[in-house]
């Protein structure tokens, strides 16, 4: 993109000078309309309770203090327990991990089915799969209510993971299907030729070849599932919530004076996992593996 | 080092039947060019014989063996794909060792494999980089490498040559010729270049529609087509075909030709009578003749040989190509290429002697297309 930009001659005259310098200023009070809260939220959690009473809401705090985030992590009082965020923000690891690694794969399963061994009605399955992303998330929950009650699972982080496992199969096989159409058949002709079974196609040469896809996939399911609050709320009873239900609760029974800066520390921590996914994986997302795999 | 055989194989989708019925059979180390038009069912012939598709009805023996049920890996087959198929995630060596490292033979082993391999394809000093990596004439030589290192009963081709430019098509098909002789290993190949088909095979079988139109060595092929189809598949500029009535003059048999107006024509005797002449005495018939069997009239060449015969005719185009110049003429009234050598260059516009060889010459029935 850069080059392309660079090729163009550059602008000239007053006018489109001053055009250019207005689209940054709009671009700019943008971003700063999207970057205040954060600013906001940051700025609170540092703040003793003393700052926040006397000081202005958008002043820089003047002494950094850890203490908000310190009690927000392992003190504050959840309903009637005061362990702090720290179990469920365990919860939630517990829940997310095998919920993405679980829809992930099978999804990269189901599009590696639809799309290499094509099979008889191939596209209605898959059109039904697709029909499950757009289905409202409200809507399953009282049939998943009961499935969780028949199958012993209901209130435990296991049952959540099972939510969120199946809930998110119709986007990680739509994701996987589209990319996995984009890879040449004669790969797996080249490879079932070559000795290669179902399984082994798979994991030796499809999985190697999926990395800018599974990056996007385990974006998408972790900011998903990470930032559920429906189905936590609805399917995990007490010990077991996830970190967002438990950040609802600890800001709803504050009692006394109200602890904005533990507020705002407690919602950083629930906020933080998926921000540091996106910095972390986000440059595979660009990334094109393939290329160059077939022909020049 | 095997026989293939292939007996009146069938394939249909659904009510759509692809191949009608083929029969080919290979002897060891044959060269087997399928060749045709894309559409023709070339390729999933040889789909089938790598047992990528299914086989409606009939059978195919590699070795005596129907394989018509036996999977793809246990065919002891090996196939080059027209897009290579190399796995983009694997180095050049895991790509040649792919075949043994599912086979479960150890490293030491493969290694030894992939090296021989490698050597004889002079891409040694490939093996640790990544397809991505690899010109398209690279890639084309790790693809065979990689159908090499089995040692395969049967090597199969499918339009390997098709991506590659012009010079480089040329260069590998020498080497594939140059591997071939080298290995003996029986292949068929799949290609809609006719060049590559005379030049590699040592038999091809031309297939339009789901129909090998015929089997024969390159040569027959070029020389006896079988039908018009096959004619005017091989050869460049194809072949003439002049439409006629096959009668008598005198004693000799020959060709009438027919204006394109209606009336009579020159007559042009034929060298050696058609097998059931006597059937055909009096009806109209199509004569082929390639565009190198009519050159420039040379007295001193045509008397010694009387299959030759002289024929005037007027130049219309020339088209110099370096080598021969392709000429067009009118005779009877009817267009012909011909191929003159550039010295004997007539001028356009005006009538210069011609000689055809009627000995090269094709007879055809008009209605059914095939060779009389």
């Amino acid at each position: 993109m850069s080059s392309l930009t660079s090729a163009l001659p550059p602008a000239e005259g007053l006018g489109p000078r001053i055009a250019r310098w207005g689209l940054y200023l709009i671009l700019l009070l943008f971003a700063a309309y999207y970057l205040l809260p954060l600013l906001l939220m940051v700025a609170t959690s540092f703040k003793s309770p003393e700052e926040i009473r006397t000081g202005s809401l958008l002043s820089l705090p003047r002494d950094l203090s850890l203490d908000a985030w310190s009690y927000a992590w392992n003190r504050a009082c959840i309903g009637a327990d005061c362990r702090g965020m720290a179990p469920y923000f365990l919860n939630s690891v517990i829940i997310v991990v095998p919920a993405v690694v679980i829809s992930t794969l099978m999804g990269a399963l189901n599009g590696y089915a639809l799309t290499k061994w094509r099979f008889r009605g191939a596209n209605i399955v898959f059109a039904m799969i697709l029909f499950g992303s757009f289905l409202p998330s409200q809507v399953i929950l009282l049939p998943m209510a009961q499935t969780l009650g028949v199958l012993g699972l209901a209130g435990t982080a296991g049952g959540l993971i099972l939510v969120h496992a199946v809930y998110g199969l119709a986007f990680t096989t739509l994701f996987f299907r589209n990319y996995y159409v984009s890879i040449p058949d004669d790969l797996v002709k080249a490879a079932t030729i070559d000795g290669a079974g179902f399984f082994q196609i798979f994991t030796k040469i499809m999985l190697p070849l999926s990395l800018p896809i599974l990056v996007v996939t385990i974006i998408w399911q972790f900011t998903q599932i990470w930032n559920d609050f429906l189905f936590g709320a609805s399917f995990a009873a007490g010990g077991a919530q996830p970190v967002t239900v438990a950040l609802n609760n600890l800001v709803n029974t504050t009692t006394g004076v109200k602890q904005y800066n533990v507020d705002m520390a407690a919602a950083m921590i629930a906020g933080l996992p998926t921000l540091v996914v996106y910095m972390l994986a986000g440059k595979y997302f660009i990334r094109g593996l393939t290329a160059g795999s077939v022909k020049g | 080092m095997a026989t293939l055989s292939i007996n009146n194989v069938r394939k249909q989708y659904g009510s759509v039947e692809v191949l009608k019925g083929i029969d080919l059979s290979l002897s060891d180390g044959e060269f087997l060019v399928l060749l045709g038009p894309s559409g023709c069912g070339k390729s999933t012939l040889l789909n089938m014989i790598a047992g990528l598709e299914t086989i409606s009805a009939g059978e195919i023996r590699i070795d005596q063996r129907v394989i018509n049920g036996v999977h793809p890996k246990d065919r002891d087959i090996a196939m080059v794909f027209q897009s290579y198929a190399l796995y983009p995630n694997m180095t050049v060596a895991r790509n040649i060792g792919f075949s043994l490292e599912m086979r479960g033979q150890s490293k030491p082993d493969r290694e030894t494999a992939i090296r021989r391999v490698a050597k004889l394809l002079q891409i040694e000093h490939l093996l640790d980089r990544k397809p991505a990596q690899l010109s398209g004439g690279q890639r084309q030589r790790v693809a065979m490498g990689r159908a090499l290192v089995r040692d395969p009963k049967v090597f199969l081709f499918d339009e390997p040559l098709s991506n590659l430019d012009a010079k480089l098509r040329v260069d590998m098909r020498t080497e594939i010729k140059k591997l071939h002789q080298r290995l003996g290993t029986t292949v068929v190949y799949v290609t809609h270049d006719q060049i590559e088909a005379m030049t590699l095979a040592s038999r091809i079988a031309i297939m339009k529609e789901g129909v090998v139109q015929q089997f024969a060595p390159p040569q027959e092929v070029y020389e006896r087509p079988a039908n018009m189809y096959v004619a005017s598949f091989i050869g460049s500029p194809t072949m003439n075909f002049v439409r006629g009535t096959l009668s008598a003059e005198g004693d000799r048999l020959g060709i009438a030709l027919r204006r394109d107006g209606g009336g009579p024509g020159r007559f042009l005797p034929l060298h050696e009578a058609p097998a059931d002449a006597g059937r055909w005495l009096g009806r109209d018939v199509i004569l082929g003749i390639r565009p190198e069997a009519i050159t420039c009239h040379d007295p001193s060449v045509a008397a010694g040989n009387p299959a030759l015969v002289k024929v005037d005719c007027r130049v219309n185009v020339l088209e110099p190509t370096g080598a021969d110049t392709i000429t067009y003429i009118e005779m009877s009234g009817q267009e012909v290429v011909a191929r003159i050598k550039p010295s004997d260059m007539p001028v356009e516009g005006q009538s210069a002697d011609f000689m055809i060889d009627m000995a090269r010459a094709n007879l055809f029935d008009p209605q059914t297309e095939q060779r009389i």
